[in-house]
C-alpha cells in the first residue's frame, strides 16, 4: 500500500502544473481549428507582442460544451472554430460576448461578421465541384443543383452528412430556396451518388481518380493540399482532376468560413480583441492564404501563388449567419433524405 | 500471531457477509459512477423531440449495425484468439515461440490506425486495386473487390486488433491450468482434441468470457474506425445527435439505451458462468511436455497462428513505416519529444493508480458475495464500453460542478475567486481514464483472484489475518502476475485513448493519440503515421512484457 502516497503526490503535481495563470497579458483559446494550422501564427504574435497564449484544440462541439460546462469560470477567452455553425451555436447558448472593434468592423465585410459583433470569420472556404476530365465536358456542370439531374446518376461522390460543410451548405439552399425545394435536390443528389458517402474530402479526389465517380463536392482547399503536397503521389493524384466554380450564373459558389469569438468567460478580453484584429490584419490573411490557400475574409489582401492561377470567383453573398440558424434543419432534412 | 487468535474472539471466521466492510467500495462506485450517473439522468430533463425523428429515420440502422458489428467481431475474435492460444501453449512447431509473444502485437495496434492504414492500401484509390487495374488493363467497376469502408471492413479492423484481449486471457488461462488434468483426461480415453473440447475449454469458459466481454465493450465504445469507414452505428449517432442536431437530451436518451445493451450483456456474461466456478484441487505442476507438430500439420498450425499477426500488426505497421519514411522530416521535432513524455506520463500514471480500486472492488465482492457489492462491481464495469466523449462530458458536468460552487462559495465569504480547481487539469483527464479503463483492471485482478482456492482465505482468515491483511500477504503475491497484466492493458489502453484525451487535456498538452488524430482528420494520412507509429512502438514494450510475464507464471516450467 505504498502506491497511496506515491498516487497522492502525482496528483497534486500534476495538479498545480495543470492550472493556468491569468495575468493580463495572456490569451487562452479553445480551437476547434488544429493545432497545425493555427499555432505557427499564434506563435509569430506571441513572439511579437510577449503575449502568452494558450491553447487547446478539439472538436468544436466538444469545446463548446466544455465552455458551456466551465461556465463563467471558463478560463478560455477566445474560441476558434472552422465553420460559422458552431459560433453561431455557441452565441445562442450564450457563451460568447459581444465585441466593438473598429479594425474588426472596417475589415471585415458585413456578411463575414456576426450582426450583433459575437463572431468573426477569420478565412474563407469554397465548397467546389471537381471533375473527372476525361469523362466530363466543362461544359456539362453547371450549379450543385444541376448535380441532381438524372444524368449525373451514379457518377457523384460526397462524404457523410455528418460532415459540418455539407451541412452548411444544405443550410445555405434552405435559406436560399426554402426547405421544400432543398429537400427535392437533396433526394435527387443521393439518387446520382456512386457510393454509400465513404471518406474526407480528398478521397472524393482519390475516388474519382480511381474511376469510381466523375464528380465530387469538396472545400476547395483540401484539392490546394494535395496540389502542394510533399507526398508526389498526392500532387500526381491531384493533378487528374479539374476544378470547377459552382452556380457562377447564378448566386455563387458557396461559402464556409472559420472564424471566432471572445468568451462571456473571458478574463482578457482587451487581449482576445487585439488577437483578432491580429488575425484579420493582411499579415495573418495572406499566412491563411499561403498555409492553407484558405481564401482571406478582406479584398486587399494578395491570394496564393494556386488561388491566382484558378482564378477570380463568384461567391455567394449570404451573411454567414445564415448557416449556423438553419443547421439543426439541415442535419434532420438530410436524414429524412437519406444521406448517409 | 496465535496470541490474537485466541484473544480476539472476534477474530473468528463468521459467515462470508460483513467480513468485508462495504463503504469503501460505496464511496468509490459513487464517485465512479458519477460521471455515468449524469448522463443517466439528463434523461429526463424535457423531450425536444429529437429522438422521435431519431426512431422515424436513422435509429433502426443504428441498432442494427450496431448489433451486426458486435456480432461480426466476437465471431471472428474467438476464431482467431483461441485455437492459437492453445497451439502455442501445448504445441512446438515452426516459430510457436515467437508467435507465443507475436500474437499479442496487434495490441499495440489502435484500432484508428489500422483503419487508416487499410483504407490507405486497400482503397479504390490505394496501391493494391491501382496495380489490379494496371496489370489487368481494367477499370473500376470491371473487377470486384471487397470494399474496405464497409461493416465488413470495420468488423475485420476491429477483430484484428481485438482479438488478443481473447488469446491473453485464455492463454494464462491455458498456461495455468495444470497438466494433471489433462493427462487424467486423456488416460481417460480422450485424445487431444477432445481433451482440449472436454477440459482445456471449459476451464477456460471464465477467462474466454472475461476477454469477450472486453472485446465486445471495446467495440461499442469504438468511434474511431465506425466513424472513419461512415457506418452509422450507436456511437457515431450520439455523436451526430448531439452535436449535429445539437440536442443533449436526445444524444444522453440514446447513450443510455446503449448504456443498457451494456448491462445486459455484463449480466449475461455473469449469469452464463454463474454456476461454473473453477478452483484447481491440485497444486502439482508437471512441467508441460509439448508435443512436436511437424510436416503438413505444423505448417498448417504456422498460417493458422501467423494470420492474425500479419493483417493485424506487420502489415499496418509495414503502412506506417512506409509512410514515416516520407513524412519523418515534417512531423518528428521537438514537440514530438513532448507528445511522447506526456503519452507514457498519463498511461504510467494511470496503469499504477487504477490498481488501487480494481483491488479494492474485486476483493470486496469476493469476500462478501452479497447483491449489493456485486451489483456495484457490475455497474463499474460500464464504463469500459462507454464511448470516450461520452465519458469525458460526464466527468465535466460534476467537476465544473464541483469547482463553481467552490468559487462561488469563496466569492460570497472570503471575497476571493478559486477559479476552476478541477477542470481542465490532468486530473480530470485521470478521472475519465479511470471510468473508462478501471473494467479493464477489474476484470484482469478478478480473474486472478477467482483462481485463488477460497480454502486459502479462510484458512488466513482462521490464522487471524485482517481480510484486507489476507489481500496484501496472501492474494497480492499470488496474483502479481494478474497485477502486472493488468497494469500493462491499462497502460497500452490509456496510449491509445483519444476521445476523452481531446475534451479534457489542459491548456498546450498534446498526446500521441491526439497528434495522429488531428492530422488524419485533415487528411494526412501519411504524416499521422509519425505520431501513429510512435505509439505502436511504445505499446510493444509493454506486450512484450506481459507475454514473457505469463509464460513464466507458470508454476512448475522453468
Amino acid at each position: 500500500m505504498r502506491l497511496i502516497p506515491v498516487t497522492v503526490i502525482i496528483l497534486a503535481v500534476v495538479l498545480l502544473v495543470g492550472q493556468t495563470t491569468s495575468a493580463a497579458d495572456v490569451v487562452n483559446i479553445y480551437s476547434a481549428r488544429n493545432e497545425a494550422l493555427i499555432k505557427p501564427l499564434l506563435d509569430r504574435y506571441a513572439e511579437r507582442t510577449g503575449v502568452e497564449i494558450n491553447l487547446v484544440t478539439g472538436s468544436a462541439d466538444a469545446l463548446i460544451k466544455r465552455l458551456e460546462l466551465e461556465g463563467i469560470n471558463s478560463p478560455a477567452d477566445l474560441l476558434l472554430t472552422v465553420d460559422v455553425g458552431r459560433l453561431f451555436r455557441a452565441k445562442s447558448a450564450g457563451l460568447l460576448r459581444a465585441v466593438s472593434s473598429d479594425i474588426l468592423d472596417q475589415n471585415v465585410p458585413e456578411i463575414y461578421r456576426d450582426s450583433a459583433g459575437y463572431w468573426v470569420a477569420l478565412s474563407l472556404r469554397s465548397r467546389v465541384i471537381i471533375y473527372a476530365p476525361d469523362r466530363v465536358d466543362e461544359s456539362e456542370l453547371s450549379s450543385y443543383q444541376a448535380l441532381a439531374q438524372p444524368k449525373w446518376r451514379g457518377r457523384v461522390c460526397i462524404r457523410s452528412s455528418s460532415n459540418i460543410y455539407n451541412q452548411s451548405l444544405i443550410a445555405a439552399m434552405i435559406a436560399h430556396d426554402g426547405r421544400e425545394a432543398t429537400e427535392t435536390w437533396v433526394r435527387g443528389l443521393v439518387n446520382n451518388m456512386a457510393r454509400p458517402p465513404a471518406g474526407g474530402d480528398r478521397d472524393q479526389i482519390k475516388a474519382i481518380v480511381a474511376g469510381q465517380c466523375d464528380v465530387a463536392v469538396i472545400n476547395h482547399y483540401y484539392l490546394a493540399g494535395m496540389l502542394t503536397s510533399g507526398l508526389a503521389q498526392d500532387r500526381e493524384t491531384a493533378e487528374q482532376v479539374r476544378l470547377f466554380w459552382p452556380d457562377q450564373e447564378g448566386r455563387g459558389a458557396h461559402i464556409n468560413a472559420s472564424g471566432a469569438g471572445v468568451t462571456r468567460a473571458a478574463k482578457n478580453v482587451e487581449a482576445a480583441i487585439a488577437l483578432l484584429e491580429f488575425l484579420v490584419s493582411p499579415e495573418a490573411q495572406s499566412w491563411y492564404a499561403d498555409t492553407n490557400n484558405e481564401y482571406p475574409v478582406r479584398g486587399d489582401v494578395d491570394n496564393s501563388e494556386l488561388q491566382k492561377r484558378w482564378g477570380d470567383f463568384k461567391a455567394d453573398q449570404l451573411a454567414l449567419e445564415q448557416l449556423g440558424v438553419f443547421n439543426a434543419e439541415a442535419v434532420r432534412l438530410m436524414d429524412r433524405a437519406g444521406w448517409k | 500471531m496465535s496470541d490474537s487468535v485466541i484473544a480476539a474472539p472476534d477474530h473468528k471466521i463468521q459467515g462470508r457477509p460483513g467480513t468485508v466492510p462495504i463503504l469503501p467500495l460505496i464511496v468509490l462506485c459513487g464517485v465512479l459512477l458519477l460521471p455515468i450517473g449524469t448522463i443517466v439522468f439528463s434523461v429526463f430533463s424535457p423531450s425536444d423531440g429529437t429522438i422521435r425523428h431519431l426512431m422515424d429515420t436513422v435509429l433502426a440502422d443504428y441498432v442494427v449495425n450496431s448489433l451486426a458489428l458486435m456480432l461480426g467481431v466476437g465471431v471472428l475474435v474467438l476464431m482467431l484468439a483461441i485455437l492459437p492460444a492453445w497451439l502455442v501453449t501445448m504445441y512446438r512447431f515452426p516459430a510457436s515461440t515467437i508467435l507465443e509473444w507475436a500474437l499479442l502485437l496487434p495490441l499495440a495496434m489502435p484500432a484508428y490506425i489500422i483503419a487508416y492504414t487499410y483504407t490507405g492500401l486497400l482503397d479504390v484509390s490505394g496501391p493494391v486495386q491501382v496495380f489490379i487495374r494496371e496489370t489487368f488493363g481494367l477499370r473500376y467497376g470491371e473487377y470486384w473487390f471487397p470494399v474496405i469502408r464497409s461493416l465488413g471492413g470495420a468488423i475485420a479492423m476491429l477483430a484484428f486488433v481485438l482479438y488478443p484481449y481473447v488469446y491473453l486471457l485464455t492463454r494464462t488461462a491455458f498456461v495455468e491450468q495444470s497438466v494433471g488434468v489433462l493427462e487424467v483426461s486423456r488416460t481417460l480415453g480422450c485424445n487431444a482434441r477432445q481433451a482440449f473440447v472436454r477440459v482445456a475449454l471449459p476451464l477456460a469458459r471464465p477467462a474466454i468470457a472475461a476477454g469477450l466481454a472486453l472485446v465486445m465493450m471495446e467495440t461499442l465504445s469504438d468511434y474511431g474506425t465506425v466513424q472513419y469507414f461512415g457506418i452509422p452505428v450507436f456511437t457515431t449517432g450520439i455523436f451526430k445527435t448531439w452535436f449535429g442536431l445539437g440536442s443533449s437530451v436526445a444524444a444522453a436518451q440514446l447513450s443510455a439505451l446503449l448504456m443498457s445493451a451494456i448491462l445486459i450483456l455484463l449480466v449475461l456474461e455473469r449469469w452464463s458462468r454463474r454456476q461454473v466456478s473453477y478452483q484447481h484441487t491440485s497444486s502439482r505442476y508437471n512441467r508441460l511436455r509439448r508435443t512436436h507438430l511437424t510436416g503438413l500439420k505444423g505448417v498448417g498450425a504456422l498460417i493458422y497462428c501467423s494470420l492474425p499477426v500479419v493483417i493485424g500488426f506487420l502489415v499496418p505497421a509495414g503502412q506506417l513505416i512506409s509512410w514515416v519514411t516520407q513524412t519523418w522530416q515534417l512531423t518528428i521535432d521537438s514537440a514530438f519529444l513532448e507528445l511522447v513524455r506526456n503519452t507514457i506520463g498519463l498511461a504510467a500514471t494511470l496503469s499504477v493508480v487504477a490498481l488501487l480500486p480494481a483491488l479494492l472492488a474485486a476483493y470486496t465482492t469476493r469476500q462478501r458475495q452479497d447483491l449489493l457489492s456485486r451489483s456495484l462491481v457490475r455497474l463499474l464495469g460500464m464504463g469500459y464500453a462507454i464511448p470516450g466523449t461520452v465519458v469525458a462530458v460526464g466527468v465535466l458536468i460534476p467537476l465544473a460542478f464541483l469547482d463553481n460552487t467552490i468559487d462561488s462559495i469563496a466569492r460570497a465569504r472570503l471575497d476571493f475567486s478559486t477559479g476552476l480547481i478541477f477542470s481542465g487539469t490532468v486530473f480530470a483527464l485521470l478521472l475519465a481514464y479511470l471510468v473508462r479503463f478501471l473494467p479493464v483492471s477489474l476484470n484482469t485482478v478478478d480473474a486472478g483472484l477467482a483462481r485463488i482456492k477460497p480454502t486459502m482465505d479462510d484458512t488466513a482468515r482462521s490464522l487471524g489475518l485482517r481480510p484486507f491483511t489476507v489481500l496484501r500477504k496472501v492474494h497480492m503475491p499470488v496474483i502479481r502476475g494478474s497485477l502486472l497484466t493488468a497494469c500493462l492493458l491499462v497502460f497500452v489502453d490509456v496510449m491509445k485513448e483519444l476521445p476523452a484525451t481531446l475534451v479534457l487535456r489542459p491548456f498546450n498538452f498534446n498526446t500521441l493519440a491526439v497528434r495522429t488524430y488531428e492530422l488524419a482528420n485533415d487528411e494526412r494520412l501519411a504524416e499521422a503515421a509519425g505520431p501513429a507509429l510512435m505509439i505502436v512502438i511504445v505499446g510493444i514494450i509493454p506486450v512484450i512484457l506481459l507475454s514473457r510475464a505469463i509464460t513464466r507464471s507458470r508454476p512448475g516450467d522453468e
